[in-house]
């Protein structure tokens, strides 16, 4: 019976509980990559709108201008925005 | 310069302390000078494992207050002089650290040290980030389990994005992954994912495989870490480990299941 059993083992193996865990793992871990590195769909519009507003006062290159979504700890967002003012007539 | 290297996980439990003293005494054994740093604040236990309990006077957050001077808190190691011992503190107080405070600290050791191992305390909140924030390297240590290797994979996302490298667009922090509490009979049973799966899973180098091994509990019973046991399988691994981080090629071990016979095999046993 033992030697049976061995070779039923044999067949058993195609699907063992470490290959589940790893095909679990596979997908659970690339969702929670996709969603760490996820920009919002509205990014794009709501950069080249704030940027318009900007300009209506001061030069702003592109290059001076940044816009990030950053998530931080739980479900706190942050909104941050890089304006660097080149020279001093644009800020008076 | 120092390299400072953080002991990470995520999940709690897995092998950082155990492997942040055995790294710690190795690269000391090797003649380097080395500080080990206990970031886990309120539940200090690097100083168990390394064997200097009772010598403990003042703490990292005693540093971090003004209240002792760096030279007064550091324990030097009885059995390598090459190493000290940054103790956490016991205090409740979670607040204890930020960056600015301990990136000072870490300065001032970075002028005297060639390595700064710092052991993270589990989780994913500021103290876990205080560990990392300032690492040039991470030891990304992992069991062989589903929820480790998830909690793992944050951490990279953490290492990626909120530490000081990320944040000053400098060079990314190196990455190792650590696999422990490996049990190579269990993998060829298939109930315990592979080497090859994890590495599949986190992309990430492969620093050492530390095999789940009873020296492990004898050397934390004796305040020894385990890479004293020069006999034990874990003692051998974690050598290599070291001998992998001062940049040679060293073969991986004890990756397989001693066999047993083909009769046991066939006859049940
Ligand atoms: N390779 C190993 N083999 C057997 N037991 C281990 C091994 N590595 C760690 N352990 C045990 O696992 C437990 C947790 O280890 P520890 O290093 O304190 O983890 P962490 O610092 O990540 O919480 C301890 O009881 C330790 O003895
Ligand atoms: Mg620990």
């Amino acid at each position: 019976m033992a030697l049976l059993d061995y070779f039923l083992r044999k067949k058993e193996k195609q699907v063992t509980t470490a290959s589940k865990a790893k095909e679990r793992l596979q997908i659970i871990v690339a969702h929670e990559r996709n969603s760490r590195n996820k920009q919002p769909d509205y990014l794009p519009q709501l950069t080249e709108d704030i940027l318009k507003v900007l300009r209506k006062y001061i030069k702003v290159s592109d290059e001076s201008f940044s816009i990030n979504l950053d998530k931080k700890d739980g479900d706190l967002n942050v909104l941050e925005l890089n304006i660097e003012l080149h020279d001093e007539q644009n800020v008076s | 310069m120092a390299r400072i290297i953080v002991v990470t996980s995520g999940k709690g439990g897995v092998g950082k302390t155990t492997s942040s003293a055995a790294i710690g005494l190795g690269l000391a054994l090797k003649g380097h000078k080395v500080v080990l740093i206990d970031f886990d604040i309120g539940l200090r236990n690097l100083d168990l494992i390394m064997g200097c309990e009772r010598r403990v006077v003042y703490d990292f957050v005693n540093v971090i207050n003004g209240e002792a001077t760096l030279n007064q808190a550091l324990i030097k190691d009885k059995r390598v002089s090459s190493l000290s011992i940054l103790p956490a503190s016991q205090t409740r107080d979670k607040d204890a650290l930020n960056k600015e405070n301990v990136g000072k600290v870490l300065e001032e050791l970075g002028k005297s040290y060639d390595f700064i191992v710092c052991d993270s305390p589990a989780g994913i909140e500021a103290g876990a980030m205080m560990a990392l924030y300032y690492a040039d390297e991470a030891v990304v240590t992992t069991n062989p389990e589903v929820s480790s290797v998830r909690d793992s994979d944050r951490i990279l996302g953490m290492l990626a994005s909120r530490s000081r490298r990320a944040e000053l667009g400098l060079d990314p922090i190196k990455e190792h992954l650590l696999l422990t509490r490996y049990s190579p009979k269990r993998v060829e049973e298939g109930e315990m994912l592979s080497v090859e799966d994890v590495e599949d899973i986190l992309s990430i180098p492969l620093l050492g495989v530390i095999p789940e091994s009873q020296a492990v509990l004898k050397a934390s019973n004796a305040g020894e870490p385990v890479i004293l046991d020069t006999e034990s399988d874990a003692g051998k691994a974690y050598q290599d480990v070291i001998d992998r981080l001062l940049g040679e090629t060293v073969e991986f071990r004890f990756l397989v299941a001693e066999k047993k016979g083909i009769f046991s095999r066939m006859f049940g046993g």
